[in-house]
């Protein structure tokens, strides 16, 4: 887009080309090529749009994404309500950084003529265009005006569940330390109720007026968690922000939101907890990391939630860097259930002649025999259509699952209901799926993308239900490998730690 | 080490006696992306290029499809698009790339085309002037870009915007194709002087060829203008 800068009362402003002052004769240029601009001074006399506030407070979004006429917005900006400030800036070694996702890549950057600012360069990043593409040649759009106020005399905690000792520990804790600056690391077993403890310290941050944020990696996640907030917390303006959700609760003081959802926040919490802050892509997207810190004030206090940290992690935990507190029991009181090691010999040898291990095909056919479901998981997805092929030829109800299937929501829904009996699956089920009186078997359990921390989720799949707390779970495989080994100590050492 | 265009993971270029020459041409999608196009081959139709091998033997008639046939049954249009060819099947995964280039706006990823486009240029199209098939002026504000425009400047040859497109889209994408065949209304106009597209051989290029109603709207606004034949070069077929 093509902007004009002028001065007026001694600062220098910008002005979109097609709204300049009258009296303003300077050349329009893109956005990035207007000298260093003043903040325009506040006019607090003057009204301001209560809507546009809600919609933009705490974040950075540019003039696509702001569903408001460009006057509308402009008038906002000399009013000194809101910032223009620069989406692509270019830091002192002169590379590239994209002000919304921290991109700074060089391989990551591209550029084309543009119709919009008539240069026949106009940079812009390729790492976050699935959010609307930012262009150097135009701004981003950030709120300066007055803050949003919550009415927090109606905020109170409607939940008479109990805590187990573990969990009040941790609740404790994180209570104590609401209002503070840092981080906390919650580590808790999968299955040891994570929700439940967060619930007062929350209650605390929303009745001090603070605005929260609950991260998590995965949609199914912010869409199971919203009711049950909705429920605990009815006087709570409360939003859920997934890729493609349409909820229009503007401004809301407690926010679910999948991390990449960050992206569009700057500086807007005081309370950020984030859900499985090891799972895939988390860990693996540095820019991810850059997004929740971005989202935060400086002065928040950042949660995070794991049940297999990363070995970074740990060690500042135990290094004392990181304070920590940890669940290492399940809310149903049972120790977690311990995986065996079963050599399976040459598996893949096997498919590849048309035939699974017989000790794996015994597995199956005991649980069906015993009317107990399974989940079957296997180390990559052309071994799953193979083991899926041979199983069904040999038993009802098997159905495979993997991250590409377009009917993956109801399989998983079969399953749930227990019209599936084993679901042969790859390790996107690793996290989240909770079904009772089920049982895990892994096929090639020495296989690299079986991690420790893979392992351990798995394992967790088992014994979730008080009804059923003593699921079985069967590691097979070609050699033992040190993620197994590493995975079972884990376990058994939470256990231990509990003292079960 | 180069990264994929479309996934952005690390690959190594292939190592042959073309690439130890230096003569092999430079690759930018990875193994997995690369085995997703399927390059349309073998037998096509003569008009509108679509691989026979695709659909059933029942719809074709000697060298032409069915659709073709009744394009040229009418008076209208008979002739109007000498010819049409396409690079690729219009598949799940270029559905999924091009909509990334039109609707996100990822420009850059025409770059992995310039070579296999510059190849069709060679064999079918040599000597015409290539006219990119146009945007309104609202839709090219939009989008920051013409993909049409992009794809026309990677063959290396006089690119001429011979046609302006004075009706908005309602998008091409959502109407049906009877809504597309009807065409009542007039939505391409000459967008330069008669005498550089008169007795011309004239490419439009697009980056998709669905039905060919819009292509040949755009075609016969040339041909009223005088040029000598117009044929078209897409993306996907």
């Amino acid at each position: 887009m093509r902007f004009v800068s002028f001065f007026a009362d001694g600062k220098t402003l910008a002005a979109p080309d097609a709204l300049k002052p009258p009296d303003v004769s300077a050349a329009p240029v893109p956005f990035y090529k207007l000298p260093v601009l003043d903040p325009p001074d506040f006019f607090g006399h003057l009204p301001f749009s209560h809507e546009l506030q809600a919609f933009l407070s705490g974040k950075l979004l540019s003039f696509d994404e702001l569903p408001y006429p460009m006057d509308m917005i402009h008038e906002h900006y000399l009013h000194g309500c809101l910032t223009y400030v620069k989406g692509i800036a270019v830091d002192v070694g002169g590379s590239f950084v994209c002000k919304r996702c921290g991109n700074d890549k060089p391989r990551l950057f591209a550029s084309f003529s543009c119709f919009r600012c008539k240069e026949t360069e106009c940079v812009y990043c390729r790492k976050c265009l699935v959010m609307g593409r930012i262009s150097r040649c135009t701004p981003l759009v950030r709120w300066c005006g007055p803050q949003l106020d919550w009415r927090v005399d109606d905020v109170a905690l409607e939940w008479d569940g109990d805590l187990s000792a573990a969990q009040k520990k941790a609740s404790d804790q994180m209570v104590s330390r609401i209002g503070d600056e840092g981080e906390l690391l919650i580590w808790a077993v999968c299955g040891a109720g994570k929700t439940e403890v967060l619930f007062h310290g929350v209650e605390k941050a929303l009745k001090a007026g603070q605005r929260v944020c609950l991260a998590t990696p995965r949609t199914d996640v912010v869409l199971e968690l919203l009711p049950r907030l909705r429920k605990v917390f009815p006087g709570v303006t409360l939003a859920g922000l997934y890729g493609g959700s349409e909820e229009k609760s503007e401004g809301a003081q407690l926010i679910v939101s999948t991390t990449h959802q960050l992206y569009r926040f700057r500086e807007a919490f005081d309370l950020v907890v984030v859900d499985e802050v090891d799972a895939f892509p988390y860990s693996y997207d540095q820019s991810l990391e850059y997004a929740v810190h971005q989202a935060k004030k400086g002065n928040a206090l950042l949660v995070y939630l794991s049940a297999t940290p990363s070995r970074k992690m740990k060690k500042s935990a135990s290094l004392g860097h990181l304070a920590h507190v940890r669940i290492p029991v399940r809310f149903h009181g049972f120790p977690l259930p311990v995986p065996r090691f079963v050599w399976c010999g040459n598996w893949k040898k096997r498919l590849k002649k048309g035939r699974l291990p017989s000790n794996v095909v015994d597995w199956v056919s005991h649980q069906l025999e015993v009317k107990r479901q399974g989940f079957l998981f296997v180390p990559s997805v052309a071994a799953l259509h193979q083991v899926v092929a041979l199983l069904k030829a040999g038993f009802p109800g098997i159905e495979g699952v993997h991250a590409e299937d377009p009917e993956r929501k109801e399989k998983v829904m079969k399953f749930r209901k227990g019209e599936v009996s084993i679901v042969v699956t790859t390790t996107i089920l690793e996290r989240g799926v909770t079904v009772p009186f089920t049982d895990v078997a892994v096929l090639g359990a020495e296989e690299d993308i079986f991690t420790e921390s893979a392992l351990v989720q798995i394992a967790g799949r088992s014994g979730r239900s008080k009804d059923d707390p003593a699921g079985d779970v069967l590691f097979f495989h070609y050699g033992r490998t040190n993620a197994m080994v590493d995975a079972k100590r884990h376990i058994e050492g939470m256990n231990k730690e509990a003292e079960l | 080490m180069n990264y994929c265009l479309y996934c952005d993971k690390g690959f190594y270029d292939p190592v042959n006696w073309r690439s130890v020459l230096g003569l092999a041409d430079e690759v930018h999608f990875c193994e997995v992306c690369s085995s997703s196009f399927e390059r349309i081959q073998g037998e096509v139709c003569e008009i509108c290029g679509r691989s026979f091998s695709l659909f059933p033997e029942k719809y074709r008639q000697e060298n032409r499809c069915n659709d073709c046939l009744r394009w040229e049954e009418d008076d209208k249009w008979r002739g109007i698009l000498a010819k049409n060819r396409s690079l690729y099947v219009y598949n799940d995964f270029l559905k999924e790339l091009i909509s990334r280039l039109k609707y996100r706006g990822d420009a850059e990823l025409v770059n992995g085309f310039r070579q296999e486009l510059k190849g069709v240029y060679r064999q079918e199209f040599k000597g015409c002037v290539a006219v990119p098939m146009p945007l309104s002026r609202e839709r090219h504000y939009e989008r920051g870009f013409n993909q049409a425009q992009l794809l026309a400047g990677l063959l290396g040859v006089e690119v001429v915007h011979a046609v302006n497109r004075v009706l908005h889209e309602k998008k091409q994408s959502k109407k049906s194709r009877r809504e597309r065949l009807e065409m009542r209304e007039r939505i391409f106009m000459l967008g330069v002087d008669e005498e550089l597209v008169k007795g011309k051989s004239i490419v439009l290029v697009d980056d998709v060829y669905t039905t060919g109603a819009t292509i040949r709207q755009a075609a016969i606004v040339l041909k009223e203008a005088g040029a000598r034949s117009i044929a078209s070069l897409t993306l996907a077929r």
